[in-house]
């Protein structure tokens, strides 16, 4: 049985009130955050007054819903209606967004308990969450690694019990690389499948909301709750629900294995997926071994389009209307530069100014268009390739957790940071669904995760695929931190 | 040596749709600073717009007002530039796939000034300097706007003239803008440049912003004109600029130079989805379009021949055009109405907009009454113009000043006396008559109307003398 509905029969069953609940998690983040740094902000009010509509319903004796009462945490992007809403940057210090994302309305009208607001990379550009403004999240396992990015705050409190599940976001791999890190389940769904309404952007076409959970089943409980159509997002389609077919039988299913997916990447961890591999083969399904050539042009097309849509998302902030403003400033010119040189950290003013680049007049068609173009190249690759196969079994990431500080360290190629998100990022350039679970760990204990990747709005069945895994396998390993029930 | 004149135009036009472009804010004109705003039209992070399908609509009925082709598919661009009024530091446009292409408007002269494109596109804030300090209101942020764009096939001032009054006839006609220069819901920008007379190779152009009425457009025109010939003319050289108008001096000055000039940075708006437009879409819009002032002013010049200078006054504005073909309903001459109305009634409409608004006492209904009655020989001519003078005094119907006698016309009797009369003193039209020839009744009638001084009722007579001569 998952967390979620272990927690949740605790509740419907009195054994614990959902008030004893929150402040079991309330405390245990007064004790471990200060280690972990998952959280930004945190928001005793907010979720024991929730709790609180929670014990009142129970006590009229009312059924509560499954993600009633249930503590979570909200990436600190996703915009939280008088809470600070930071993306981890300087540049959004004391932002209190006047209205709702769409995923929280969803989840508040669900009954659900917010803690408070977790750590990421700077608006979301970063593996391993050291980026942030506040100091990356340490992971878990071993706090001298890193929890991954830029979701990492998300992982390190799941990972470390100081949440049931949090809302992360994924734009090149910022849920699925974290939850790998940091031993977990992340889910990015299907661009389109979860609105983005309230989802402060990085860059807009990748974008995409989802769950990272203890388990695969609670990641189908929380998918199925946000993943609606919203008005507000024309881009918004909404999926269908992953639970009914969670416990199906694999047998028979086809799992393709991109070679390309295998290259450079360490021994240990190509070793544990294909592990994985030979257990589904164990439970009846098809190993296609394939060739995806055009997965070599997805990490310098999505960086070259997320740039250039960050380049353009982030204009905004420019110190007028909220957020930082430069202290010393002659006219307004002068006071929209210094706000956003002092308020942007290094790897997001790098961002914006190579994305401004490869919009200019004179480099457009050579870097902008060709990815516009390659981007439709690798999408066409991925749906020649679900011709043949269900889905595609590939690493989350190349490592396991780096140490703190590695990738901004002095011997460390800059390039390196952005090689780290290989396995991630062609998802994102083709809009489809990927699920992270753990699949062994590393001679030091660090986990190591693998991804399952599916058609479009086809969550049901790569969640499927990743459920039967972890029924069968279970690599999900404790840590020393959080609550215990 | 003597200098053509070639100019373009870029015209925005606000649109009159209730809610803005990408949120279900208010457009109405005014308003306190910053209260027709929401997160989504001020831009606060992590809102998403969502086009309001209204605004394509309003564009393509101006698209198919000005003989466009309408796109079946289209989307929206992010032009990025860094300004206060611009809440999100890019204004959501049209780039490279406009909604409507390759139209025109046919000038007086015969001559068509060519339309390049009209796309959408989403209006930006207001900013305010009071004592030294600068306010952003975004109430106008947001508000829908269409931008046309011409061919430079302008070559006279007065082209530039009638062009600018016609568009804005025709988008005020179709109802998608009220096209008021002082408020600024309509917005010219003039390119402008000079060449040697029959030369074909187009001159150095500046372009002319911030001009807020068609006679400073005229005023600013004739004086860049001036410009650039006496610069030429004394061996320099037009340097392509962007010029402002100052309504005050009547000059322009430099606003920014080519060298200054922004890099958009253009690319596909990834918040919003393709718009699809079904030629299905464009049939229905079409079909709902009003008649057009032009194909109006056919209709009333050649099926009607009401000379051209009445015709172009009776099209100025959909309010009088419908007025009078309310009017014109049913009656042997619409002439006459024609006459009542821009001799008699535009009388009583002393400025533009009274006779925009054609608030007229006597209904298009009561003209058509009192046209028929005359018609029909009951409203003596010499009383007609009194006649109506008294209806749009009073707002009463015709019948209240016929006397009974005139209204009530012949009786039985004496109308079979008339029409017999007619037939014994014609034998030679009867016989046409029965012979074939429908026309020859009309001389008949004629007859008769002369016995009854015009009193007789041309139906009730024809239906007699069919009678008679069986
Ligand atoms: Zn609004």
């Amino acid at each position: 049985m998952g967390q979620i509905k272990r927690i949740h029969e605790m509740l419907q069953s009195g054994a614990i009130t959902c008030t004893e609940l929150t402040q079991k998690y309330l405390t245990e983040i007064e004790n471990s955050n200060k280690e972990l740094n998952a959280y930004i902000t945190v928001t005793p009010d907010v979720a024991l007054a929730q709790a609180k509509a929670v014990d009142e319903k129970l006590a009229r004796g009312e059924e509560i819903g499954l993600l009633e009462g249930i503590p979570m945490t909200l990436k600190d992007n996703i915009s939280t209606k008088g809470i600070l809403t930071s993306c981890a940057s300087k540049i959004l210090t004391g932002y209190k967004p006047i209205y709702d994302a769409t995923v929280y309305e969803l989840l508040q009208k669900e009954g659900v308990v917010m803690l408070g607001k977790t750590n990421m990379d700077e608006f979301a550009m970063g593996s391993s969450c050291e980026t942030s403004y506040y100091g990356g999240a340490k992971n878990p396992h071993n706090t001298d690694h890193v929890s991954g990015g830029s979701s990492g705050g998300v992982a390190s409190a799941v990972g470390g019990n100081l949440a049931v599940y949090g809302l992360g976001s994924d734009t090149g791999g910022s849920i699925r690389q974290p939850a790998s890190f940091c031993g977990i389940v992340g889910l990015k769904p299907t661009y389109g499948a979860v609105s983005r309404y309230g989802l402060i952007a990085y860059a807009s076409s990748f974008d995409q909301i989802g769950p990272i959970t203890h388990d695969v089943e609670d990641a189908a409980i929380v998918f199925d709750a946000i993943a609606k159509y919203d008005d507000r997002d024309s881009t918004s389609r909404g999926s269908e629900p992953t639970l009914p077919t969670l416990h199906d039988e694999i047998k028979g299913m086809k799992i393709g294995i991109a070679n390309q997916y295998l290259n450079g990447v360490r021994e240990d961890v190509k070793a544990a997926v294909l592990e994985a591999a030979k257990s589904y083969e164990e439970m009846g399904a098809e190993i296609v071994y394939f060739d995806l050539p055009e997965l070599e042009f997805a990490l310098p097309c999505y960086y070259i389009l997320a740039m250039a849509e960050a380049s353009s998302n982030l204009g905004r902030y420019d110190g007028i209307r909220y957020g930082y403003k430069a202290e010393h400033y002659i006219g307004t010119h002068d006071m929209i530069c210094r706000t956003r040189s002092e308020g942007f950290g290094k790897e997001v003013r790098r961002r914006i100014l190579m994305g401004t680049y490869v919009l200019s007049a004179g480099y457009y068609d050579a870097y902008y268009k060709k990815a516009v173009n390659l981007r439709g190249a690798i999408v066409e690759a991925f749906d020649r390739a679900f011709e043949k196969v269900d889905v595609i079994l590939a690493p989350t990431a190349p490592v396991t957790a780096f140490k703190n500080g590695y990738l901004f360290g002095e011997e460390t190629d800059q390039l390196e940071q952005y090689l780290s998100d290989i396995c991630t990022v062609p998802v994102n350039t083709a809009g489809l669904p990927a699920v992270s679970i753990p699949c062994g760990e590393d001679s030091e204990g660090l986990p190591i995760g693998m991804q399952i990747i599916g058609k479009k709005f086809d969550e049901k069945t790569i969640l499927n695929l990743a459920y039967k895994y972890e029924e069968k396998e279970d690599k999900f390993k404790e840590t020393k931190w959080g609550v215990k029930l | 040596m003597k200098y053509e004149l070639v100019a373009g135009f870029e015209t925005h036009v606000e649109l009159s749709t209730e809610t803005k472009i990408f949120c279900s804010c208010t457009t109405a004109f005014g308003g306190d600073p910053n209260t027709h705003c929401c997160p989504v039209c001020i831009g606060l992070p992590g809102t998403l717009p969502k086009l309001n399908e209204k605004v394509v609509e309003y564009a393509i009925m101006a698209g198919l007002a000005t003989n466009c082709e309408i796109a079946g598919i289209a989307k929206m661009d992010r032009k990025n530039y860094c300004y206060p009024d611009l809440p999100k530091a890019y204004q959501i446009s049209q780039y490279d796939k406009p909604l409507c292409q390759h139209g025109y408007i046919r000038l007086s002269n015969g001559r068509k000034i060519r339309i390049l494109r009209i796309h959408i596109e989403e209006d930006a804030g207001k900013l305010i300097h009071n004592h030294g300090d600068t306010y952003v209101d975004y109430n106008r942020g947001g508000v829908p706007l269409i931008e046309i764009v011409t061919e430079p096939d302008f070559r006279s001032i007065d082209e530039a003239k009638e062009y600018v009054e016609r568009l804005q006839q025709t988008m005020r006609w179709i109802g998608i803008s009220d096209c008021r220069m002082q408020e600024g819901s309509m917005r010219c920008d003039v390119n402008i440049s000079v060449r040697p007379e029959g030369s074909e190779k187009l001159g150095t152009r500046t372009e002319i912003k911030n001009m807020n009425s068609i006679t400073n457009i005229a005023k600013a025109m004739e004086y860049e004109y001036e410009r650039q010939c006496e610069l030429i003319e004394s061996g320099g050289a037009v340097v392509q600029e962007t010029l402002r108008y100052d309504d005050a001096t009547g000059t322009t000055s430099s606003m920014r130079s080519k060298e200054d000039a922004h890099d958009y940075r253009y690319f596909r708006e990834p918040d919003l989805v393709t718009i699809a437009v079904p030629r299905e879409r464009v049939n229905e819009i079409e079909a709902r379009l009003p008649e057009l002032p032009g194909q109006k002013f056919t209709r009333y010049t050649q099926t009607f021949e009401i000379p051209e200078k009445d015709a172009a006054q009776l099209t100025k504005y959909r309010s009088i055009a419908e007025y009078f073909d309310q009017a014109i309903e049913g009656l042997k001459s619409p002439k006459t109405a024609s006459n009542f109305i821009i001799g008699q009634i535009f009388r009583r409409l002393e400025t533009e907009a009274d006779k925009e608004a054609f608030d007229v006492r006597t209904t298009a209904k009561q003209l058509n009454e009192m046209c028929r009655l005359l018609e029909a020989g009951k409203l003596k001519n010499n009383l007609a113009k009194k006649t109506l003078e008294q209806m749009l005094d009073t707002g009463k119907p015709v019948t209240e000043f016929i006397s009974e006698s005139d209204m009530a016309g012949l009786d039985e009797n004496t109308l079979t006396e008339y029409c017999q009369n007619a037939i014994n003193a014609m034998p030679a039209a009867v016989a046409d008559y029965k012979g074939g020839k429908e026309k020859a009744l009309m001389a008949i009638l004629g007859n008769v109307m002369k016995q009854s001084r015009g009193r007789a009722d041309a139906a009730a007579v024809t239906a007699k003398l069919k009678e008679l001569i069986g």
